[in-house]
């Protein structure tokens, strides 16, 4: 008998139509294949053309689909009719709802404009947003970036004028050991994987610094299991083996670093420690070939890196003097640090031996020409194929900012930033901390504020005080708190407004940031500060406008919802004047536009926006005659000017759209990207790619770019001058004072060099002795994931995973409940036993716990009833000292909520019927989903 | 018929790389994505939005602790879809003829219209590669995307498994397995592919690459000579620094 | 395995079923007429009805009819072949029975042989499942026949021969669970295997791939408790066998033979489910369910 099979169509039809945009799951910003049948969408695909995926596209991705169709899309504006917190809203027009944030708003901007705290979460729209709150004239704004990793931002552009997050990447091309520190999952997600993938091929190392070995940690080579907090310590071990053994780059120190810069040696002086300018304001060093003190930059300059200058009885040396005062300590050995990082000394030893290996004996050279700032020609690019990338992991740690300062320490002393097969920067970085603007706070009722609102401060008279000292930010952003707090505190925001610390509010304004949830530490407090009345029985925060396009949990506790459309249904930008999508080859840029248009009555926040700042006839959203300037946020995109020539989408620019970079507006610039498939790209010119701040080509590039309006090279502060200044402040002088209660603290963090300190002691850990750590599940986003069928299925509930010793320890199954217990709180939830992990720290997912009510799921939905935050256990604030001062729970330095370093214990509890503890369900404004889903679009 | 056919003209199948996936799921949403839309019946959800939520998955990722003699354990991630056997049972037990393997490329596919949902074919699949659709109420498995592979309406460089293309990591390789040219035969040779329950007699077509050995950096000892000290003290590395300047 | 309520209803009922049809077919009892009409009733009853209990369990019962199809290759087809070849010949030899008082040898017989056939058929499809390495032993369909005769013997009043055939199949049951037991770890499927990772190191399941259920755990991974199952054995062998055996071998009364009968099969359910529950399927490793 012969075989028979039935005949398949095996070329059936895909679809109608492919319309490609940027993903917006998460924060990595993808291109995407967007395939619709029948109008609808059908299939999502990673777009091969696409600078960041190249085709590829994670979960999150995938299942876009069901975001986009999910029960929990709020249908229309919403106004609050029961109690804050109810969930109790009636549907109300567009007209109605800006009309209420108008009256709320513009005697707010009449009297103080300070009364309005206006902050952004999960915001891909920050140069949009930030030109809003400038144009209202508040200072306070900001997005998310406090909670988040301001860290590796502050200490990465603080250093060497760029950092990790999306802003560098390793050469995947040529690197050889690559090193990861604890990694936030949700930027540049794809990037690394492909990276990991790609490197991997060639047989690379990788070596994974993470207490936790899931994910990228589970295929690394080698696995470090440090213990959380240690990394500085780790680091600058490794930094001590590498110094002692001269194993590090002296030509690229002497040459791209304030390495060589002279340090005023004056005790007891205003000067005292402050690098030494000459009369341009330029830094100096002594010139190897003369011998004579000279400006950093000069033609032919060779800096020393070992001379002193003598002056006034004094003895100025360089920094790397310093450097080597420090590091070569025998504090930094190996031996030293290795009980309290859990890594032993010849571990510690072998990883910095093989770094140093790799740096030096696997150096090769490019065959490419280039000159530098001094004008001297280079005929190749010496590489170095050892590169590091790290984010949240190292960061969110008080001692976080030095932690990730440490890290580009190592990187530098290795030679391997900006070389081939090192760390490489996407435009528009490298960009030093001088060229980014200082903060800004002058407040004029009536009248826009008198610059941006973040930025980097460079001592203390950039702080953001007022006139008597206090803070002018409700956040205190740039105070003697956290100096150097560049993203703001957005985690501090709901706390200050309800104490009245510094001031109290009138409206606080939000948008996509689940602050009564998992976007807080101190969920139940926070839920209570909403909530509390005066004694005259109104709210203690009077008026909260929330922009969401879902139900989530921060929904309820507003009094005006404007909903968001989800990102197919769109037009965003992804621009060079805020976090574009550049390659460290190209610079590069993306739009969302509408795929779809929305079924409901909603509207892109920016959009609402743009009709807001008309009403409130904000600079730069009226016309000369008053009205209304953008009709939407596509119009702004296309038609607004930052600077002239300078928009927010760098491609297709001028009448004609022929100019790249600068050029007039092009009224058809969103069709151009539409038909390039949403992004455009620039190349950098080859030779121009590498060694990029100090690479003449690369900078004149820049230039025509409009990325800088000069060329800007600058050296890599090993040094970071600004630091001293706060110390010498700190050590009484200039006008500026700390607080006294401050001054030590000052003295001793803020150190020009990194240094590592613990804050296991504010954090009792005594008595709380573990370390309790939450990551990002690749698959999911922020609490976003739970509403979405498909995703809910990968992570519908978060077993608290503890180490194999900790579960015998406590006499624990898989399956058992714990209670774990911090200095602010108590939960109790399901454990599983994990052995890969670092046997002093649990860890769960984050953001899987649900509140009941919320993202239109059933009300015993697993995220609600086995799902948990450890929110619960983490507070704003350090336990009370016993000196009746409130000390944040945040890198003393940016600010940063030190999140990683919650301590807890644990013990074996009776199961409860559900994680413990529990909330009250809200009332969803949208109803329930459907129970089961058979989806086919089209057929 | 449901016999299996005495010889495939390819074996089309996948290679993954248990030493780089990630365990990041991307192939197990694409998966769900393009085969809700395509081959067949869309794959169902069951109490979506509620508790007890589930639905049909032609491709899972499992993770998996494994605990070295000596050194740290080791996490890896698992992904597991139709392995596509040569001797695949599922197909010889089916009683209606639905469950075939192609004689062309060796898929094995599901012709739903004859299913009648007996659930046979699932028990006799030793890897859990078929799931019974309960909206359905056929079976649901791989077709290693039958209808993308040979697809002309989509470019060359798409017609590949829909998991496939997009694997952030690239650790998922497609590629006709009977012939030992191709690149996928090339790797699993390199690299030591290997089948899974090899005692069920089953003959997977697709292979697993093992994870390359971990924690394996050459002890201290070996690598020594690179952190030679050049000094012990912060004056003698100035001293050393200044000659080391010189010779630049 | 999941102990479904459909499959266990089917294979016990068709079992007993097929085997009061065999004796039947062999003229024990040597019956006509109306006595004849009320076994073949009975036998009908329980075999049909195990058979189309049997259909609850599918997806798609409407498309039932495509299960005849592949007698070549599928013990499910020709299990549907036989059954519907016994109950068409049994019917015929039935009929001759009941309304012509004829008693037509060759329907008997080959119906008869076709019965015992369906029930080899039916334990054919959970012995040859390597996968179940519990039910993937020659004694499996020797179980399923040994009981199904004796069942049969019990209800056709065959006394005697119920005698020796239950004391067999209860022999047999408890060698199947001896066996059974070692079944797994002789099969040489274990998590290593599963997933290749064992020359590395000792293997344990982590995170499942998703949080909730799926079908492959709600079908293929049951987990009962080792004195759980050791009750029920004990509980089924003594319904099954030892009581209708001492019912029988009491002086003979129509209503201690019925409580027989009543027991056996209250005995086969229990131990039908404990067939199901007790059943490793080898997906389990993967899950860490083994």
């Amino acid at each position: 008998m012969t075989f028979q099979q039935p005949k398949i169509d095996t070329s059936p039809h895909v679809s109608d139509e492919v319309r490609k945009t940027t993903c917006y799951m998460c924060a990595c910003r993808c291109g995407i294949n967007v395939h619709m049948k029948d109008g609808k969408v059908a299939y999502i695909e990673g777009n091969k053309d696409h600078p960041v995926n190249q085709g590829v596209l994670c979960a999150k991705g995938s299942a876009g689909i069901m975001q986009v169709n999910a029960p929990s899309r709020l249908r229309a504006p919403l106004k609050r009719v029961g109690e804050r917190g109810s969930g109790e809203f009636e549907e109300i027009s567009w007209d109605e709802a800006l009309q209420i944030a108008t009256d709320w708003l513009e005697p707010v901007r009449k009297d103080n404009p300070e009364k309005l705290a206006f902050f952004t979460g999960r915001d891909q729209s920050q140069s949009f947003t930030s030109f809003w709150a400038q144009g209202f004239g508040t200072p306070n704004y900001a997005a998310h970036g406090g909670f988040c990793s301001v860290n590796m931002a502050a200490a990465g552009i603080y250093t060497m004028g760029g950092a990790f997050w999306e802003f560098g990447q390793p050469d995947w091309d040529h690197t050889k050991l690559f090193m990861l520190f604890g990694v936030a999952e949700d930027h540049d997600s794809n990037p690394i994987k492909m990276g990991l993938g790609k490197i991997k091929k060639r047989g690379a190392r990788v070596i994974g610094v993470n207490p936790i070995r899931t994910g990228y940690n589970a295929v690394a080579d080698d696995w470090v299991g440090i213990t959380p907090g240690t990394d500085g310590l780790f680091i600058l071990s490794m930094v001590h083996c590498l110094m002692k053994a001269g194993k590090i780059d002296l030509e690229y120190l002497a040459k791209y670093t304030n390495a060589p810069v002279l340090v005023i040696n004056n005790p007891g002086q205003s000067d005292h420690g402050l690098l030494m300018h000459d009369k341009d304001g330029k830094e100096v060093v002594i010139d190897r070939k003369t011998g004579k003190l000279t400006a950093f930059d000069k033609p032919g300059v060779q800096p020393d890196l070992a001379a002193t200058f003598e002056k006034g009885g004094q003895t100025h040396r360089p920094v790397f003097h310093q450097m080597a005062d420090m590091y070569l300590s025998e504090d930094y050995a190996p031996e030293a640090v290795a009980d309290r990082c859990g890594i032993p000394a010849k571990r510690i030893r072998a990883i910095a031996a093989e770094l140093a290996r790799v740096a030096f004996d696997e150096a090769f050279e490019l065959d490419h020409e280039w000159t530098d700032f001094r004008g001297e020609k280079h005929t190749t690019m010496t590489g170095r194929p050892v590169s590091f990338h790290s984010m949240r992991g190292i960061s969110a740690h008080a001692n976080g900012f030095q932690t990730c300062r440490a890290l580009h320490t190592l990187q530098i002393i290795l030679g391997t930033v900006e070389v081939p097969g090192g760390f490489r920067f996407k435009p528009p970085y490298p960009k030093p901390a001088t060229a980014h603007p200082k903060p800004h706070v002058g407040v004029t009722p009536g009248s826009a504020l008198n610059g941006p609102h973040l930025g980097f401060v460079h001592g203390p008279e950039d702080l953001a005080l007022k006139e008597d000292g206090t803070p002018a930010r409700i956040d205190k952003a740039f105070t003697w708190e956290n100096p150097m707090s560049s993203h703001g505190l957005m985690h501090m925001v709901i706390s200050n407004a309800y104490a009245g610390d510094p001031y109290k509010i009138d409206v606080l304004f939000m948008y996509m940031a689940n602050m009564s949830w998992n976007s807080s530490m101190n969920t139940r407090g926070v839920i209570d500060m909403l909530t509390d009345k005066n004694d005259d029985g109104e709210y203690v925060i009077p008026k909260i406008i929330y922009s969401d396009a879902y139900s989530s949990e921060m929904v309820a506790y507003a009094d005006l919802i404007l909903p968001d459309t989800t990102y197919l249904e769109r037009h965003d930008c992804i621009s060079l004047l805020d976090r574009p999508i550049c390659e460290a080859d190209a610079a590069a840029d993306a739009i969302r536009w509408p795929v779809i248009e929305p079924d409901r009555d909603v509207k892109g926040f920016q959009s609402a926006l743009c009709d807001l700042g008309a009403k409130l006839n904000l600079p730069g959203f009226v016309n000369e005659d008053g009205s209304q300037k953008y009709a939407d946020y596509g119009d702004y995109i296309v038609n607004h000017e930052r600077r002239p020539g300078i928009g927010p989408l760098a491609g297709w620019r001028g009448g004609d759209g022929a100019s790249s970079g600068r050029g007039e507006v092009n009224p058809n610039q969103l069709e151009k990207y539409i038909e390039n498939g949403g992004f455009f790209v620039e190349h950098i010119p080859a030779g121009s790619n590498y060694y990029k701040p100090w690479n003449m080509a690369y900078q004149d590039w820049a230039v025509g770019m409009g990325l800088y309006d000069k060329p800007t090279p600058y050296l890599f502060s090993l040094y970071v001058e600004p630091m001293r200044k706060f110390q010498l402040a700190a050590e009484g002088h200039g006008d500026r004072q700390p607080p006294d209660h401050l001054r030590a603290r000052i003295k001793e963090k803020m150190s020009p060099l990194p240094i590592w300190y613990s804050s296991e002691d504010d954090n009792k850990a005594d008595a709380f002795p573990i370390t309790a750590l939450t990551q990002r599940p690749m698959a999911m986003y922020h609490s976003w994931g739970s509403q979405n069928a498909w995703l809910r299925q990968l992570h519908g509930h978060n077993p608290l995973y503890l180490p194999t010793r900790l579960m015998r320890e406590n006499g624990l199954a898989d399956g058992d409940w714990a209670r774990v217990t911090s200095p602010h709180g108590e939960i109790t939830v399901p454990v599983l036993e994990m052995a890969a992990l670092n046997e002093n720290t649990v860890w769960t997912w984050n953001a899987i716990g649900k509140r009941k009510g919320a993202w239109a799921l059933e009300e015993n939905a697993p995220e609600a009833t086995r799902g948990f935050l450890l929110n619960h256990l983490i507070h704003e604030l350090l336990p009370p000292k016993g000196d009746g001062l409130r000390w944040a729970n945040s890198d003393p330095i940016t600010g940063q909520a030190a999140w990683f370093d919650l301590k807890v214990r644990i013990e074996k509890a009776v199961p409860p019927a559900e994680s413990q503890p529990g909330f009250d369900a809200i009332k969803s404004p949208v109803g329930r989903g459907p129970k089961d889903l058979k989806w086919k679009v089209g057929k | 018929m449901t016999t299996l056919p005495t010889h495939t003209d390819k074996k089309l199948g996948l290679v993954i790389d248990l030493d780089t996936c990630v365990g990041c799921h991307a192939c197990v949403i694409s998966c769900k994505g393009w085969n809700t839309e395509n081959y067949g019946a869309p794959l169902s959800d069951q109490n979506a939005y509620g508790a007890d939520n589930n639905g049909t998955f032609l491709n899972r990722v499992h993770s998996f602790e494994v605990q070295p003699d000596e050194g740290a354990a080791q996490l890896i991630h698992f992904p597991k879809s139709c392995l596509h056997c040569e001797d695949a049972p599922c197909v010889t037990v089916c009683p209606t003829g639905a469950s075939y393997k192609r004689v062309e490329d060796g898929i094995v596919l599901v012709n739903e219209s004859n299913c009648i949902g007996c659930g046979l074919c699932a028990w006799a699949c030793p890897y859990g590669a078929r799931e019974l659709d309960q909206a359905e109420g056929v079976m649901k498995k791989c077709t290693l995307c039958v209808d993308r592979i040979y697809n002309e309406n989509l470019p060359e460089e798409d017609r590949q498994p829909a998991c496939v293309r997009t694997c952030p990591a690239g650790a998922r390789h497609f590629g006709d397995l009977g012939d030992e040219n191709s690149d996928v035969s090339k790797l699993v040779a390199e690299r030591g592919g290997m089948d899974l329950m090899p005692e069920q007699g089953t003959k997977p077509v697709n292979k697993y690459l093992p994870p390359r050995p971990k924690d394996a950096m050459p002890e201290f000892d070996v690598l020594a000579p690179f952190l030679e000290p050049v000094a012990e003290e912060p004056k003698g590395f100035l001293g050393w620094l200044d000659r080391t300047l010189e010779k630049l | 395995m999941h102990p479904a309520p459909s499959v266990i209803f089917f294979t016990t009922f068709s079992g007993l079923g097929f085997g009061l049809l065999f004796f039947l077919g062999l003229g024990f009892p040597a019956v006509t007429g109306w006595t004849a009409f009320a076994f073949f009733v009975i036998a009908y009853a329980m075999a049909v009805g195990g058979l189309m209990a049997s259909t609850f369990h599918l997806g798609r019962p409407e498309r039932a009819i495509k299960a005849f199809t592949q007698w070549r290759s599928s013990w499910l087809s020709r299990e549907a072949w036989c059954a519907v070849g016994a109950l068409v010949l049994m019917g015929l030899y039935a009929m001759g029975l009941v309304f012509f008082d004829t008693r037509i040898m060759t329907f008997g017989i080959s119906g008869a042989v076709l019965s015992l056939a369906t029930v080899f058929t039916t334990s054919m499809i959970y012995t040859q499942l390597k996968t179940i390495p519990r039910w993937n032993m020659a004694i499996t369909p020797v179980k399923f026949i040994s009981l199904s005769l004796a069942g049969g013997a019990l209800l056709a009043g065959q006394v005697s021969a119920a005698l020796v055939l239950l004391v067999i199949a209860g022999l047999v049951q408890i060698f199947t669970w001896l066996e059974g037991d070692k079944a797994l770890a002789a099969s040489g499927s274990n998590m290593a295997s599963a997933t290749g990772l064992g020359d590395i190191g000792g293997v344990r399941a982590f995170e499942p791939p998703h949080t909730g259920t799926n079908y492959l755990l709600r079908e293929f991974v049951h987990e009962i408790g080792r004195k759980h199952s050791q009750k029920l054995r004990a509980i089924s062998l003594l319904l099954m066998v030892a009581l209708p055996f001492v019912l029988l071998v009491l002086p003979f009364s129509h209503f201690f033979a019925l409580l027989a009968v009543i027991s056996h099969i209250a005995g086969v359910l229990t131990a039908r489910w404990l067939f199901f529950a007790e059943a490793e399927h080898v997906v389990g490793l993967y899950y860490g369910k083994r």
